[in-house]
């Protein structure tokens, strides 16, 4: 399987789910819709063979509507090819879970909830991760401030950014 | 009698804290047993007591200085941190680098694959009462020490590969150093092997211990040498090589039954492997440039700076406002020494990146530590979390 | 003040500041700024800090990549146990220094407190690398900047990581404050916590 027929045949069985299909670097991403991607997940592992979730992470984009994309990387552990799935949701907005459909996926959606505060649905155990508990804000957002010394400097002080 | 009594009191659990300060959590990991007597009923890692915010740090460096940065995360096999993530940029800059670049890549990757084996078998015996090992095996490490130190002028946070090339070109001593390692390591693996692979006690302790089986560590997401025990040949050096890794003849270590002795004997396998194909990349390192020719990505040669406008030009931008790839986003990985090791960079056509992530295989391996862990005593727990040997700067990041 | 002349840097603070041997001229037998008078009267005090001094059991407290280097000193190639530290204890109930070595994140920070007040007196803390000292490369929301924000410090040593043999010069550096009586850093500000 070349790298962009797995994205082909995900865009073939779902039809609209699959909003949109991109090649950058010879790798295949696949942008889904939010509410589905349970689905998509499951035909991903059962169908095309996508038994590995290597990574699930967060991007937060904060001058775009909608703000974050949470990112898939799939592994296939028959032919060693990957894809990536993507999806847009907003601060308040909540995803499904996929960890019902790879294991993996628990601590990777803990970590997503702490640093970026997207919240996912059916998740057996969502709560902080790496921070403490008594923790308010999530630090890997845009707005959340880089540094926390400043220096002084003689023509004012500057924020080191 | 004792054994009635005890089955009567059955039904009664005791949670137990072990750590974050433990000398055998190979760092701050918090483990919270749930314990039945002597045998572990459950295991919840509490982690995040190494957090240090290096993805947040990482976007405000540019593509050249975050390379800093990935030593720290995974400080124990940093020169493989360094290249899963220079080869990431690479690939979001489009460009391709000199063979010979490619070699000693490889065989630094190996050379620290070697060290970071060292640590895992001196910690991991040492947790287990062997404390000779450790000794043995940090003594050993110190030959590798030695020559990162010679190239770099750093024993462990080297920053050597750079985006486009090396940090510089290797020192004519650095030949007979390596042979020399060459020459006696092989021996030193012999008295490891000697030492522990048929020996009772270690044995004992480690045969049935923490199996897990292959269809379970998928589901977590698994990599390397705990997973290859369980028999998949999960290798990205092999399956999808990467820095020219495809020249080199060299034999991935499977094992059959997923338990700690098995990992142990990959591992030791693989620091066979590895120098194999350190003796082949110092056999066949190809002559030519150590970085590549372009002048918006590697900075020109000093003597051409005082000579040349546009070099002086371009050696200022490059520190002032960094290399600018194109805006998209690329994953790359590797074989790190204890799995898949992988960055998602995100560019936005700016100098720095937009955002900076780090697949650590060690984050995935202890999720699956529960899994590996039911139904054992706490003595095994030690030596299931030094088989999966995990780095916490990985995992927390 | 010439090239050569060191500054004093002791001048105008409470605590007598211990510079590294290395930057006194040569042939400075005042080392240490108590030993023309000498904090230590009895030989009693004497030999007390000369036992103290050589048989330093530090805690395990390694953090991060400097702990590495810390096992590395312990290791038979720089070999601390000829310095008097054989052991390194797992329990801070019996030992007397503590060496932080690595990054402290803010979820960390209270058990370096819990664990720190747990080693009876005195107690030394070596703070080992720039995280350690001062927050290192990381200047962000996760970690604190500087041990000695949690704990009273008695030696810094810098580095990313420190080599061994830092972190040994270091360690026979607090090894000549304690043979020259000077207090542990853990009476000067944590006084009235009693012994």
């Amino acid at each position: 399987m070349r790298p962009g027929d797995a994205a082909e045949a995900l865009r073939e069985h779902f039809g609209d789910t699959v909003t949109d299909v991109s090649h950058f670097r010879g790798e295949a991403t696949a942008l889904v819709d939010r509410v589905a991607v349970v689905d998509v997940a499951g035909f991903c592992k059962e169908g095309l063979g996508f038994d590995f979730l290597v990574d699930l992470t967060c991007v937060d984009w904060l001058d775009r509507e909608p703000r974050f994309d949470v990112v898939y990387h799939l592994l296939s552990s028959s032919d060693w090819q990957r894809l990536r799935l993507k999806l847009h949701t907003d601060p308040d907005v909540s995803v499904p879970s996929v960890s019902g459909v790879w294991g993996a996926a628990n601590w990777a959606e803990r970590e997503v909830f702490d640093l970026f505060g997207v919240e996912f649905e059916n998740h057996p155990d969502l709560r902080r991760l790496l921070l403490p508990d008594g923790w308010t804000g999530h630090p890997l957002r845009k707005d959340y401030p880089q540094s926390q010394i400043t220096l002084p400097r003689p023509r004012g002080d500057k924020t080191f950014e | 009698m004792v054994a009635t009594e005890q089955t009567e009191r059955r039904g009664e659990t005791m949670i137990l804290n072990m750590g974050p300060q433990h000398p055998s959590t190979h760092g701050v990991l918090r483990l919270l047993l749930e314990l039945d007597g002597e045998t572990v009923i459950s295991v919840t890692p509490d982690i995040g007591y190494l957090h240090t915010g290096i993805e947040k740090t990482g976007e405000r460096l540019k593509y050249q200085q975050a390379i800093t940065l990935t030593d720290r995360m995974g400080y124990l096999d940093n020169m493989l941190d360094e290249l899963a993530y220079v080869l990431a940029v690479e690939k979001l800059l489009g460009i391709d680098v000199p063979e010979r670049v490619k070699w000693v890549r490889v065989l630094f990757s190996e050379l620290e694959r070697i060290s970071s084996h060292c640590v895992w078998i001196g910690t991991h015996a040492l947790d287990l009462g062997a404390l000779s090992m450790f000794m043995y095996a940090f003594r050993d490490r110190e030959m590798v020490l030695d020559i990162k130190e010679l190239v770099s002028g750093v024993r462990m946070m080297t920053s050597y590969f750079r985006v486009g090339g090396l940090m510089a070109d290797l020192p004519a001593d650095f030949e007979p150093k390596v042979r020399e390692f060459l020459r006696t390591m092989p021996g030193r693996i012999d008295d490891y092997e000697e030492l522990l692979t048929r020996n009772e006690l270690f044995v004992e302790r480690t045969k049935g211990i923490g199996v897990i089986p292959t269809e379970t560590a998928i589901n977590m997401g698994c990599s390397g040498p705990t997973i290859r025990a369980s028999g998949l040949p999960y290798d990205l050096r092999k399956q999808t090589p990467y820095s020219g890794y495809d020249n080199f003849d060299f034999e991935t270590v499977l094992g059959q039954n997923g338990d700690v002795y098995d990992r142990f004997l990959c591992r030791v396998g693989e620091m066979r492997q590895s120098l194999r194909i350190v003796e082949q990349a110092l056999e066949g390192m190809p002559d030519g440039p150590w970085r590549i020719d372009d002048r918006k990505i590697a900075y020109p040669p000093k003597d051409e700076i005082v000579t040349s406008m546009e070099s002086l030009i371009h050696h200022f931008k490059l520190f002032t406002e960094g290399l600018k790839p194109p805006a998209g986003e690329v994953y790359n990985a590797i074989e790190g020494a204890r799995g898949e090791m992988g960055y998602y960079v995100v560019s936005d056509g700016s100098g720095k990146p937009y955002r900076f992530h780090m697949r650590a295989p060690s984050f995935y391996n202890l999720q699956a530590l529960p899994l590996m862990a039911h139904r054992y005593l706490v003595s095994d727990i030690i030596a299931i979390i030094g088989s999966i040997d995990i780095v916490l700067g990985e995992v927390d990041r | 003040m010439g090239v050569n002349d060191v500054p004093d840097l002791s001048a105008g603070t409470s605590v007598p500041i211990i510079q590294a041997r290395s930057l006194r001229p040569p042939g400075d037998t005042d080392y240490m700024p108590t030993q023309g008078g000498g904090i230590l009267t009895t030989t009693v005090e004497q030999m007390a800090a000369w036992g103290r001094a050589n048989s330093i059991w530090p805690a395990l407290f390694g953090l991060a990549c400097c702990a590495i280097e810390m096992m590395a000193m312990s290791a038979p190639r720089w070999d601390l146990a000829r310095f008097g530290a054989e052991v390194f204890r797992a329990s801070p109930r019996q030992s007397d220094l503590m060496i932080v070595a690595g990054r402290l994140s803010t979820k960390m920070a209270p058990v370096l407190r819990q664990v720190y007040d747990q080693m009876p007196d005195p107690k030394w803390v070596i703070s080992m690398g720039a995280c350690a000292s001062t927050g290192g490369v990381f200047n962000n929301y996760a970690i604190v900047q500087g041990v000695d924000q949690i704990v009273p410090v008695d030696v810094y040593v810098p580095g990313c990581p420190p080599t061994p043999d830092m972190l040994m010069y270091g360690f026979t550096m607090l090894q000549d404050k304690i043979k020259a009586g000077l207090p542990p850093a853990s009476d000067v500000y944590l006084s009235g916590r009693g012994v």
